[in-house]
């Protein structure tokens, strides 16, 4: 398992690195001037722009810069702005902040809003599924396989202002969305983050319990399960203990790599409720060409979503043995 | 089947046909190694799963040539070798004299037309999207073959000798029965009138009843047409009937080869002589019913795993003759004493060259330490 | 060693009185409704089965003989299953039986063995939980006395070192070996009726050769009855005590081995002996196939369902094998309108000198 980890752990950094260097160079083949983004109203005098962009290092060739971003992340670099420790991203173009900091900054709402979105996505939508699956071909099925077509076919930003108008300013039965910070405030954190949650998980419930209940009419239908019943063993068991076994592995696989794309930012719901996360964070930085900005975002949600996939492939080894002794 | 006359297709007359009995396809020393890989931290080829280990065999021209033997014993690699599917490890084949060990695509394609091969799953082996008449012409079209008359009119007769409606050149596979589907695979096969059909586990899918309807139709295009067959199966009772030599395989080698009846009357080898009293058989004579009759060898165990496969003989772990000698050295595929000419077997101690046929009739145990046959208590035979 | 405890609401019948069988199926009917219409897989089907004896049944995919076994157990499922008829296992009737009912029979007094052991075990568990579950839920063993049981088990169908294997998932035990413990959890119990579905087909000559060898052993040491499905005859052949022949959900032929498979009288199985090649067989005579290809069970022919296959209506005479369903009694015998004198004269000259 160690061995595993490792292995999987020395091709993920390449992958990071490998994004890293794509994006970095993409970056610069685009006819921008991040130079005239700084400079204000100054932006006629020729050695003002060369000044800055003396400051933020672009004076270099691409490849040097690339070379001193990596080193930075590891070792700290000495910028013009000031000693910036490792990890370094270096400092936003737009404010001058250091890029590491104002990703720790945002990084609990994002953190938040995509672990309790799964929690209640994967509690109801896998519920949902197996209710389903339980009952498949009655009026109880069918009522969900519709729920589920249309939970499919919304859109966040539409439910998402709908249910604030509602819920929130018509009927005031939840809090305004705001992000208080979990350690300092923990109802106030979950009054803040349940309307987003909600609204998030909508669709994932749709599409959670749509492959719940196939995974688990398929695993139904195994052998092995018909097995566990011609040895007497009741609907129950047969149910939750053999069929479920077999179902939860490819959701778990999916599961990571949703959880994943969340960790990098859900924007659309961010933006909806006005959350200051990691998603909002990278959209604003492309608008505003603001490289370092752009690529420790990058950096940070690539690395979420590799290290989820680790984890979903270390979960597939210990829920199916097949793959764990093989 | 009652084949019209004038509608099987004329055996080749190529400028040079082979004459029957002359070599066709051969094998020698071929061998398959598939690599495991594994390793830390990075990926490397740790060991070798050693499906095929060094065969020689030979398809005459004309002859139906059965290979039987278990699973994992290297059969289906053995055929997919031959047809050049897989890249052999090591050996070197040759058809009709020619080298073709490690020919380029260019140089297999007048090749590929001589040797077609038929597969066991008569379901998956058909694309479900074409009709019957895409599939049939498919080979004449990739060869830009045109047969006179037309293509068509070619599929519709090869559909006629395989004994399915020419009417139905419209249908898709799926409109057919598993048996019908078969000649399909078989009625493809002959598109590019082929010398050699390399046939692998061709009626184990289908139903008994269905199983003789497709061997009887190989065995006419065998027969009438001159092909030849290397007929993979492990049916023992169905390699009998279709085949007029056989090889018997385990665990990547060949253990006996030689004609029908040596190999069934007179096996020498111990792992064929235990194949063959393990298949069950409808009881109908009185002799049969009187049980004694029959011997039965019962191995211990299972087959060991082609990772590393035991030193000597392969097959000692489970002989009941295996002595120091057969964990030393590895036994030859040779004549030994006793054997009819071209009956091989790779055998330190190989069995009484008395006939099974005998045995059965006078109730004679080949084996002492058999007496009694059924191994005692034990059900597990460990 | 605990037995487990077995129901008891079956106490007031006489179990094995003469003549009273322990399985005894009258008229089953077994019809599933799918998109295409109704699928006839069982249609009228009657057998015995006493106590400790082996019942062969024979037959190619989609004679009924597979959704026969299940429907013993009551596997079926409900919802797009109709199944009619009697089904009596010492004298308590499995098909209006509740699923609690079923639930304490199966694995207990009933056990199955199915065809191919790696998609029928579970690939999550190890082998010996699998084997300890019904155990434990029939005695009400302990989590230690059922895993000695099971270890027990396994060593008894010849696992080597059974403490350790049981510790191993299905994936890790050859497919001979998978099959032993399948029969293991089968016997768990010591079940009075075993039904071994296919048990050996996904198997090598010589492993097969081992697991036949090992459920004649077990039966004669447990005492079960055997129900022993297969498309083979050669594996009943030296298995089974009684055989019965299906085709098209039905019972063509019926009697003991020896009856059945040395002076059969039914064409169809005819059919299934001459069309296949035996050891001894004379190579120079071609196989005699069975025409055609088995009915769509959704539109099984009227009259004798093998009618369109046979070669012999006209010796029947005018078109009573199209219209008459031939029937089917107890005991030996075979259902086709030919006379027995016609059978027997048939079979002696047209299909025995084919057989060698």
């Amino acid at each position: 398992m160690l061995r595993f980890l490792v292995r999987r752990s020395l091709g993920a950094l390449v992958i990071i690195f490998l994004i890293c260097a794509i994006t970095f160079f993409l970056f610069f083949a685009l006819p921008s001037e991040p130079a005239l983004l700084a400079c204000g109203k100054n932006c006629g005098d020729p050695a003002l722009i060369e000044q800055i962009n003396r400051n933020l290092g672009l004076h270099e060739p691409v490849p040097v810069q690339f070379w001193h971003y990596v080193v930075g992340i590891f070792a700290g670099r000495d910028m013009e702005v000031g000693n910036c420790p490792a990890p370094c991203l270096g400092y936003s173009f737009n404010d001058s902040q250091p890029v590491w900091e104002t990703i720790l900054d945002r990084y609990p709402t994002t953190l938040s809003l995509a672990f309790g979105g799964a929690a209640v996505f994967l509690v109801t939508g896998v519920a949902i599924g197996m209710i389903a699956a339980a009952r498949r071909g009655t009026a109880t099925d069918k009522f969900f396989s519709s729920l589920s077509l249309i939970g499919n076919s919304l859109q966040i930003y539409f439910i998402g202002v709908i249910a604030m108008w509602l819920f929130v300013d018509t009927w005031g039965v939840f809090d305004r969305p705001e992000y208080f910070p979990l350690t300092e405030n923990p109802a106030k954190w979950f009054g803040g983050m349940l309307l987003p949650w909600l609204v998030l998980s909508i669709i994932f419930i749709a599409n959670y319990s749509r492959m719940t209940r196939s995974q688990m009419i398929e695993q139904l239908n195994e052998e092995h399960v018909r097995t566990a019943r011609a040895k007497g063993m009741s609907g129950r068991t047969v149910f939750f203990r053999y069929a479920w076994r077999g179902a939860i592995a490819p959701i778990v696989t999916i599961v990571g790599i949703d959880l994943g794309s969340l960790f990098g930012g859900a924007m659309i719901t961010e933006f909806t409720f006005t959350l200051h996360g990691l998603g909002r964070l990278a959209v604003n930085s492309v608008t505003e060409n603001d490289l370092p900005m752009l690529m420790g975002v990058m950096l940070f949600s690539c690395t979420a979503i590799v290290i989820a996939n680790i984890v979903v492939d270390a979960l597939y080894a210990y829920i199916d043995p097949r793959v764990r002794l093989s | 089947m009652a084949t019209p006359e004038g509608i099987l297709p004329s055996p080749r007359d190529d400028a040079a046909p082979a004459a029957a009995g002359e070599a066709l396809l051969s094998a020698e020393g071929l061998t398959k190694h598939f690599p495991i890989l594994g390793g830390f931290p990075f990926r490397r080829k740790v060991g070798a799963v050693q499906a095929v280990d060094g065969i020689d065999l030979t398809v005459r021209a004309g002859e139906s040539f059965g290979l039987v033997g278990e699973s994992g014993c290297g059969k289906s690699t053995t055929g997919r070798l031959l047809t050049r599917l897989l890249e052999p490890t090591a050996g070197r084949i040759t058809y009709r004299g020619e080298d073709i060990t490690h020919a380029n695509r260019k140089q297999l394609a007048p090749i590929r037309s001589e040797i077609q091969m038929i597969f066991q799953d008569p379901y998956s082996s058909l694309n479900p999207r074409q009709t019957v008449g895409t599939i049939i012409s498919g080979p004449m079209e990739i060869n830009g073959l045109n047969p006179p008359g037309g293509r068509e009119r070619r599929v519709r007769e090869l559909l006629e000798t395989v004994g399915l409606n020419p009417e139905h050149y419209n249908r898709f596979p799926h409109e057919f029965s598993g048996g019908q589907r078969q000649r399909i695979g078989v009625a493809r096969a002959l598109a590019l009138e082929p010398r050699l059909i390399v046939a692998d586990e061709p009626v184990s899918a289908l139903d008994v009843s269905i199983q003789a309807q497709v061997v009887n139709l190989l065995q006419e295009l065998q027969r009438e047409l001159g092909i030849a067959f290397l007929f993979i199966a492990h049916d023992l009772a169905v390699v009998r009937h279709f085949s007029q030599r056989v090889a018997v395989m385990y665990l990547g080698k060949v253990v006996e080869v030689g004609d029908r009846d040596s190999i069934y009357r007179r096996p020498r080898h111990p792992y064929t002589h235990a194949l063959l009293s393990a298949v069950p058989e409808a009881a109908l004579t009185d002799a049969d019913e009187e049980g004694g009759g029959r011997e039965r060898i019962r191995l211990a165990g299972d087959v060991p795993s082609p990772v590393s496969p035991p030193s000597g003989c392969r097959f000692r772990t489970r002989c009941w003759k295996a002595r120091e000698r057969c964990a030393e050295s590895e036994p030859l595929l040779v004549r030994v004493a006793g054997n009819r000419v071209g009956h091989l077997t790779a055998c330190h101690f190989p069995e009484d060259p008395t006939t099974a046929a005998d045995a059965r009739e006078e109730a004679v145990v080949l084996d002492p330490a058999l007496r009694g046959v059924r191994q005692p208590s034990s059900p597990s035979g460990v | 060693m605990t037995t487990c405890a077995k129901p008891e609401d079956n106490a007031a019948t006489p179990a094995g009185a003469p003549g009273s069988a322990f399985l005894s199926v009258r008229d089953l009917y077994v019809h599933f409704s799918t998109e295409d219409g109704i699928v006839k897989a069982v249609d009228g089907l009657s057998f015995d089965l006493e106590r400790g004896r082996t019942l062969g049944i024979v037959g190619e995919s989609g004679s009924g003989k597979s959704v026969t076994g299940l429907s013993v157990l009551g596997l079926h499922d409900p919802m797009h299953t109709e199944t009619r008829g009697e089904i009596l296992l010492d004298g308590q009737e499995m098909t209006g039986a509740g699923e609690k009912t079923l639930e304490k029979l199966r694995g207990n007094k009933v056990a199955m063995i199915f065809q191919d052991s790696l998609t029928a075990l579970s690939p999550y568990y190890t082998i010996g939980r699998q084997i300890c579950e019904p155990y434990r839920k029939h005695t009400g063993a302990s989590r230690r006395a059922a895993w000695a049981r099971a270890v027990e088990l396994l060593g008894r169908v010849g696992i080597p070192q059974p403490k350790l294997r049981a510790h191993d998932y299905p994936h890790q035990f050859s497919g001979g070996m998978r099959q032993r413990a399948m029969i293991a959890m089968a016997l768990v119990c010591d079940p009075e009726l075993l039904i071994a579905d296919e048990p050996t087909t996904a198997l090598d000559v010589t492993v097969q050769a081992q697991i036949l060898d090992l459920l004649s052993d077990l039966q004669q040491e447990f005492g079960s009855a055997i129900i022993l499905i297969t498309h083979d005859l050669g594996v009943v052949a030296n298995t089974a005590d009684e055989l019965l022949v299906m085709y098209a959900g039905r019972a063509v032929e019926r009697g003991t081995v020896s009856e059945v498979l040395r002076a059969p009288q039914h064409p169809y199985t005819w059919g299934l002996l001459t069309s296949m090649p035996r050891l001894e067989s004379d190579v120079s005579e071609a196989l005699t196939p069975i025409p055609g290809a088995p009915p769509s069970l959704l539109a099984t022919p009227t009259g004798c369902p093998f009618h369109p296959r046979c070669g012999y209506p006209a010796e029947v005479g005018g078109t009573r094998c199209e219209d008459e369903r031939p029937l089917i009694g107890p005991g030996r015998g075979s259902a086709c309108h030919l006379s027995a004198g016609q059978k027997r004269s048939l079979f002696i000259e047209q299909i025995k000198p084919r057989l060698g």
